[in-house]
């Protein structure tokens, strides 16, 4: 097996609220005031291997896009460790730790909030190679005219503002941005979600090219179950900040082994599927605040039963490659 | 079977400082009772325009230049404010979205559901607050008497949809527009949202007119499919006949970009370049420069023609149909 390009052993994030001064006085004087923490990712471990595509799907809430952040380092995991090609990036220190950073880069859900609407394409595309000293100054305009060409986008447009561009084309951009320091990882945070149908087949159709041509590896993150089915290689399924399967697409795709995946799978609208009866899963997604104990699926599970609602399952593999977290396999009953 | 909703040469046009945007463009469809009706297009082809032409909520710099929109026999273009208020809410309603442009958020959810009832017909409070419940009840809210005396905000996303859809639904109209309504949902409340409607329309005998950008919700729910490009209707014929044989490049294409349809790892089948905008739209078919079959007939904007039983295709080289026992 060779080193996994980023592993994540333990990874967990929370988001604690504070106490503001008054409720710290109401306190003093025998208040009950407790700060407010949501385990955004609880304990997850994942390994990517170089040249692999992961999707990592569940709802709002389940904690997939901090898991991105993590991964990207723009959040600090508040426990667990994050080791890129099996070095701790905590522990590297200078131009080790800005190399790293460099290999990972991320691409947005709205490239309109992600591009900065004063600056000209050419200087949002170059300013990073040039600070980083990937290219000189005198090579700066060939190279972001590469850069844009690769990304399918006219270089004669690099002297405009990102306003000047449609939602795809600015997602081009963001694109390109992130190709421009040379990374050999790519994070997607729903990066095709806000496109229309036909602009978000063009985006796609880029990310397989960029997959081949410079061999990257990716992380994509989204709700949308088509685009995982249609791009990546695995699927991590992620619900109230615990990964509850992970499996090969294919895998995943033909028999989901926890309850949760196959509720996901059974309910999103496929083009194939006409005037279905829609089957309806009870209750909605609890507040991460106050997630339920045990199995966090437990309330809205069709097959829970006593022991779900006290002791949390582990991940365990029930078919080769297949790891799902749920009961029910102990008992060897199918879900 | 009568049409409920009959909607003839249907313009919507925005007069801007930068020239004259024709939104909706001479739009035809009918409606029957208890159908569900799915109009598909991207962002600009004139869906949302249509949806709002036909409650009369296009503000200016637009308005309705022509055709006609007609509601269980009423004509609602020309029909002044206070006849087209009256019409709303109880004949023909929305649902937006974002359930957010409904509510009103310093209002208990009771308060304006009772007010949604009285405006229209002449009954008592009480009675208006019980059909309140009923419809609160009928969209699956549960324990709907408490859930009455709640603020939206206290409702989670899912469940303030659910609350738009029982507010459409208060005054029995013949026709709601559903603007998007599951778009912003995540998969298993949509899938619950879905259901609902299934089973309303078919209990009701309300029609529906479900806007999306989404072929998949299409697909499961509607009995009809129209698909919109820059403000005309370009295919339009039963659900399943559509997107098992498209006749329509456009819809062709739109059906090959979906991620599902096509074998993992290859790539889609895209549409190239982008939607034009609608101040410089070429000369003759909109999509023509998008278009693989194009070819100099393409310079003359062709029209809706049948190509099959219950079909219309605007095209001059319209794909080969199959009829549906045939192709499957």
């Amino acid at each position: 097996m060779t080193t996994p390009i980023i592993e994540l052993d333990g990874v967990s994030k929370r988001f604690v609220r504070k106490l503001d001064l008054a409720e710290k006085l109401v306190n003093l004087v025998g208040g009950h005031n407790t700060e407010e923490v949501v385990h955004a990712v609880d304990g997850v471990d994942l390994a990517i291997q170089p040249g692999e595509v992961v999707g990592l799907v569940g709802e709002s809430g389940c904690g997939k896009s901090t898991v991105g952040r993590i991964v990207a380092g723009i959040l600090e995991p508040s426990d667990g460790t994050l080791r890129y090609r099996g070095r701790d990036l905590a522990s590297l220190q200078g131009k080790d730790a800005r190399d790293a950073q460099l290999q990972v880069q991320m691409i947005f859900q709205d490239p309109m909030s992600s591009l900065n609407p004063r600056m000209r394409v050419a200087q949002i595309v170059g300013e990073a190679p040039l600070v980083h000293g990937l290219v000189s100054r005198r090579e700066i305009g060939r190279y972001v005219d590469e850069m844009l060409e690769r990304v399918g986008l006219d270089p004669a447009f690099k002297s405009r503002y990102p306003h000047q561009f449609s939602g795809g084309q600015r997602q081009r951009i963001g694109i390109a941005r992130a190709l421009a320091v040379r990374p050999s990882f790519l994070v997607c945070d729903e990066s095709v979600a806000a496109l229309d149908v036909s602009i978000q087949a063009q985006v796609l159709n880029l990310f397989m090219d960029l997959r081949t041509e410079l061999g990257l590896t990716y992380l994509f993150v989204s709700h949308d179950l088509g685009v995982i089915e249609h791009l990546a290689d695995r699927v991590v399924v992620m619900y109230l900040g615990r990964v509850v399967e992970t499996a090969s697409t294919e895998a995943l795709f033909a028999g989901a082994a926890h309850p949760y995946t196959q509720v996901l799978l059974a309910e999103v609208p496929r083009i194939d599927a006409r005037r279905r009866q829609f089957h309806v899963i009870k209750g909605e997604i609890p507040s991460p605040l106050d997630p339920p104990p045990g199995c966090h699926f437990h309330p809205r599970c069709p097959f829970a039963f006593a022991r779900c609602s006290v002791e949390q399952p582990l991940l365990q593999e029930v078919a080769p490659g297949q790891w799902a977290a749920c009961h029910l396999h102990d008992e060897g009953r199918q879900p | 079977m009568t049409a409920v909703l009959e909607v003839r040469g249907l313009k919507t046009h925005f007069f801007t400082r930068a020239g004259v945007i024709k939104a909706v463009d001479g739009v035809d469809f009918s409606l029957e009772r208890g159908e569900i009706l799915g109009l598909v297009g991207e962002s600009g082809s004139g869906k949302t325009v249509t949806g709002f032409s036909l409650l009369g909520l296009v503000d200016p710099p637009g308005r309705i230049v022509e055709g006609s929109i007609r509601l269980a026999g009423t004509e609602l273009v020309g029909l002044a404010e206070e006849a087209m208020r009256r019409q709303r809410g109880r004949k023909i309603a929305m649902i937006f979205q974002d359930p957010m442009m409904t509510l009103n958020p310093v209002l208990r959810v009771d308060t304006q559901m009772i007010e949604a009832i009285t405006t229209h017909v002449d009954i008592s409070k009480a009675a208006a607050r019980e059909k309140a419940r009923a419809a609160l009840a009928m969209v699956g809210i549960p324990s709907p008497d408490e859930r009455l005396k709640s603020y939206p905000h206290q409702f989670s996303g899912g469940m303030r949809q659910r609350v738009a859809i029982a507010i459409a639904l208060l005054n029995e109209p013949d026709v709601i527009i559903a603007d998007e309504p599951t778009t912003a949902l995540d998969v298993t409340i949509q899938a619950q949202i879905l259901a609902e409607v299934q089973k309303l329309a078919a209990a009701t005998g309300t029609a529906f007119v479900w806007i999306t950008h989404d072929l998949a919700v299409v697909a499961g729910l509607a009995d009809r499919l129209l698909v919109m490009y820059a403000g005309r209707i370009v295919e339009s014929g039963p659900v399943d006949e559509v997107l098992a044989s498209p006749a329509h490049p456009y819809t062709h294409g739109l059906i090959g970009s979906v991620p599902s349809q096509t074998r993992r790892g290859q790539k889609l089948r895209q549409i190239p370049g982008m939607t034009p905008s609608l101040l410089s739209l070429p000369q003759g078919c909109a999509f023509k420069t998008r278009c693989p079959r194009a070819d100099a007939a393409c310079d003359v904007m062709p029209g809706l023609e049948p190509v099959a039983p219950g079909r219309e295709v605007r095209c001059w080289h319209p794909h080969p149909t199959t009829p549906l026992a045939a192709a499957s």
